[in-house]
């Protein structure tokens, strides 16, 4: 019985530790981002592998998800009789809610999982170690770069998935369909809102990728030298940051969205 | 990989991710088309603002000269007190009048302003003295079962 209750507080106190190491991680990434404006090619090496290699699967799904949103959308409206507002319900859920969310998600598994495979790997093969041993601060070195290459990335990406989204509901919805072009294009306009709707949008975007990439970087660097260890290490980057990008998501929405 | 092509990758992902972003921003959104005009602050009082929403367009002959700024209750004469943000570029006489209508059967309310023909033009802070409040459906269609016209002022007839 009392070993029950130790052990709830064990982990408490274990996961309490944890959250403080993590935030401390965060500031000495802060403190040391000074290198990336030195050297900013290692940020650009960065934004390549967090960036450009994720556009294919951000452009894609993208794409896929605007064009099911004219599919269904087109199918609920029509009963209405309002087709012409599809392009309002495409553009709004696109830039609003799906646009960030999905190119977080994709995004902590594409990119995230990625920076915590190649930390913890650095770790297990003591190539870290041998950096410090050489007086390279590895935090400078190898984290901040990974930290700035990901976050500028991550509200491109969200851009461009919602912009691809919205070229998908046109598709279907205009093309395929035949909802009326005009009416499309300009019930979106006059729905969307610049400030409210897409600025929001790229706040959240900005936030989501904060948050996934301290969380992939910090997996990675407490990750066991171990293989066992970087792979329990990735799989808890990909949980850890889903969850994180889905609970942000409702407070960030609580805080934007709270009727006008 | 080589500097040249990384470079050149990046700076086409940049690229493609501002485009994205200046796609949204102008034929998404409305930017450009009113917000970032200046514009000068009237009020206006209804009996009733409806569904009247901040941000709702105002309209002078269909067209969008402004956005509602502010919608708050005055309880000293239990009315509505609704802040116009209209274009500097447009000028209205003193003695324009505002309403509140809604676009098509079903659709958003907005502002209509109808101009006077007052020499003086509205400044910042100013006050519209004539105005018309939302049109209450549930009224409109009572007042029809009952047999009355819309206008109030004309002698009733009762129905049968």
């Amino acid at each position: 019985m009392l070993d029950a209750v130790r052990s709830v507080g064990r982990r408490t106190i274990d996961g309490i530790w944890r959250m403080g190491v993590a935030v401390r991680f965060f500031g000495l990434t802060l403190v040391h981002s000074g290198i990336c404006l030195r050297r900013p090619q290692l940020v650009m090496r960065e934004i390549f592998s967090a960036g450009v290699l994720s556009l294919i699967i951000i452009v894609v799904s993208g794409l896929f998800v605007g064009m099911v949103l004219g599919l269904q959308g087109y199918e609920t409206l029509q009963t209405y009789g309002s087709e012409e507002a599809l392009g309002v319900l495409v553009a709004l859920s696109l830039v609003r809610e799906l646009g960030p969310v999905v190119a977080a998600l994709l995004f902590a598994s594409r990119a995230g999982s990625a920076i915590t495979a190649e930390i913890g790997l650095m770790k297990a093969t003591e190539q870290i170690a041998a950096m410090e041993m050489m007086a390279v601060d590895p935090i400078a070195r190898v984290v901040a770069p990974r930290f700035w290459g990901a976050v500028i990335s991550m509200p491109l990406l969200a851009a461009m998935f919602s912009a691809m989204g919205i070229f998908g509901g046109y598709l279907v919805g205009v093309v395929l369909i035949g909802v009326d072009d005009g009416s499309f294009w300009s019930q979106m306009q006059a729905a969307v809102d610049f400030r409210q709707d897409i600025l929001n949008g790229v706040i959240k975007s900005v936030v989501f990728g904060v948050a996934v990439t301290v969380i992939a970087l910090f997996e990675g660097y407490d990750a066991p030298p171990t293989a066992e260890g970087v792979s329990r290490a990735t799989t808890r980057t990909v949980v850890t940051s889903s969850l994180a990008i889905l609970a942000l998501d409702f407070v960030l929405t609580a805080f934007m969205f709270r009727g006008v | 990989m080589e500097r040249t092509t990384l470079d050149l990758w990046v700076g086409l992902f940049v690229l493609a991710g501002l485009g994205a972003l200046v796609f949204l921003a102008m034929k998404v959104g409305n930017i450009g088309s009113f917000d970032a005009g200046k514009t000068y602050a009237v009020t206006a009082r209804f009996d009733n603002v409806g569904g009247l929403k901040v941000r709702a367009p105002v309209k002078s002959a269909g067209v969008v000269v402004g956005r509602v700024g502010e919608i708050r209750f005055s309880p000293k004469n239990y009315e509505a007190v609704v802040v116009l943000n209209i274009n500097s570029a447009y000028k209205f006489p003193t003695d324009s009048s505002a309403s509140i209508m809604t676009s098509g059967l079903l659709g958003e309310q907005y502002v209509a302003l109808e101009a006077g023909a007052e020499e003086k033009m509205l400044v910042q802070g100013d006050t519209l003295k004539i105005t018309q409040g939302a049109v209450v459906l549930e009224n409109l269609i009572g007042q029809f079962l009952y047999g009355k016209t819309g206008d109030a002022s004309k002698p009733t007839t009762p129905a049968k």
